[in-house]
């Protein structure tokens, strides 16, 4: 926890959370005051490039980028654009929402999702982005993602870019609409990951692709073990597998196991975290009975042990959204959550107990937790 | 020459400056003017296929235009604005 810097990307700008030792944090900010921060990230291969998805309600998409640990701030060269086209229904990018570090061999690249549903690299430390044909002009592209499908309030998406550590060919993509996407040829071609994973809102309720998985994420002591958010539960998938479990089934029935995302254990591949929020009837997407908490499964999905202490007993009705939940690499292990009200709350024991570090920010879209 | 007026969600390409002064003889070229001398600029107010950006308005004298390809005469204003929107 020491040491620990919090890169927190907000509805109207972004802030930094450092702790000076022992209880005390402080708040450094704003920066880019106004500004949709859909995501705040550091390149943990250098420890000093930050880049920053931004976007206004005005103004085009584009991306901040810092070289110095974020004491300075320059625009990108070339933002993430799709190639310019003459037909009259070209997409053009709405902003971008997910920033990847590349894999540990391939200083310099990064990885971006953005809205309308593309992937983007940068070679350059996310200086200039390229559009990715493997995936934006990949003749399944239309079925992946119909218009008609839909998205997230903010336009529908490619959310996440997932990279395994053995191998930078091999990776990962959880969409709105075409749930995760597998590739093995570093983005050139991809295919649907969904075996077993519900997507309760279409006629097959087990399509091959269709799924909204909310988040994907690999155990970092096991990585061919995965853990996803889905729209429709929580699940686990241990490669080679192809066929995901259903682990939320074993999630109290009056919680349920929807959420926005899952946050695996740095050690223990059979440790994770989710935040679950209402997804009954008209969906409020608050926490259930407005009584927030973390589960926690320390047997790969098998049982989940309810994490409340310190949050409110009542009438909390925050939810936490896909990148504002994480851990450090501590031991114990840090874990951070901004929530949709605009307050961090950290536990320095594994989720035993919680308290609140800031509060009074803007709804709160990003939380990341590096080295200081 | 066109005299461009700058919203303030653009100001902090022009260095605080409202008005400047772009050469070009469509709107787009004048953008692209802009863009050279305040880089970053033209994307933030139109997109990578031409189009101008769905909260943005973009107005030759008291006439709005959302086709960069129009004409400017020598001595029209170009003005930019943020439309109402948000929250």
């Amino acid at each position: 926890m020491t040491d620990t810097q919090l890169l927190i990307g907000t509805r109207k700008g972004a802030w930094i959370l450092r702790n000076g030792g022992g209880q005390d944090w402080r708040l450094e900010g704003p920066l880019f005051l106004g500004q949709i921060i859909n995501h705040f990230v550091l390149d943990p291969r250098d420890g000093r490039t930050m880049l920053m998805a931004a976007s206004t309600g005005h103004l085009g998409p584009t991306i901040q980028r810092s070289t110095d640990g974020g004491r300075t701030w320059a625009e990108a060269k070339a933002p993430p654009a799709f190639p310019k086209s003459d037909d009259p229904a070209a997409p053009s990018v709405h902003h971008t929402f997910w920033l990847q570090p590349g894999h540990a061999s391939e200083p310099g690249v990064w990885w971006a999702g953005v809205s309308p549903p593309g992937l983007f690299r940068s070679a350059d430390g996310g200086d200039s982005w390229e559009s990715v044909a493997g995936m934006n002009a990949h003749p399944m592209h239309p079925k992946w993602f119909p218009p008609e499908a839909g998205g997230t309030p903010d336009g529908p998406m490619i959310n996440q870019v997932v990279i395994d550590p053995r191998d930078p060919a091999h990776m990962y993509l959880a969409t709105c609409s075409a749930g995760v996407l597998e590739s093995t040829d570093h983005g050139g071609d991809w295919r649907p990951l969904n075996r077993n994973v519900e997507a309760s809102f279409m006629p097959d309720p087990y399509p091959e692709y269709g799924q909204d998985s909310h988040y994907v994420t690999l155990a970092p002591s096991n990585p061919d073990r995965l853990w996803q958010q889905n729209h429709c539960g929580i699940y686990r998938l241990d490669r080679p597998s192809e066929r995901w479990e259903r682990i939320g089934n074993n999630m109290p029935k009056e919680v349920g196991d929807i959420g926005f995302t899952i946050v695996p254990h740095a050690t223990d591949a059979d440790t994770a975290w989710v935040f679950p929020m209402d997804g009954t009837e008209v969906w409020p997407r608050v926490s259930p009975s407005g009584r927030p908490a973390v589960y926690r499964t320390r047997d790969a999905g098998a049982s989940w042990e309810r994490q409340d202490r310190g949050f409110p007993a009542e009438q909390g009705w925050f939810t936490v959204k896909r990148q504002a939940f994480c851990g450090d690499a501590g031991s114990p292990q840090g874990l951070y959550l901004g929530t949709t009200g605009g307050e961090v709350w950290m536990s320095g024991d594994e989720g035993e107990s919680w308290r609140q570090i800031a509060a009074h920010l803007p709804e709160i879209y990003s939380v990341s937790a590096v080295p200081a | 020459m066109i005299s461009v007026s700058i919203p303030s969600q653009l100001s902090s390409y022009t260095d605080g400056a409202t008005r400047v002064s772009a050469e070009g003889s469509t709107v787009g070229e004048v953008l692209d003017d802009l863009d050279r001398r305040f880089p970053g600029l033209k994307f933030r107010a139109v997109d990578e296929q031409d189009r101008v950006r769905k909260h943005m308005r973009i107005f030759v004298g008291q006439e709005e235009t959302r086709d960069v390809k129009r004409p400017l005469k020598d001595g029209e204003d170009l003005l930019i604005f943020g439309a109402l929107s948000g929250g």
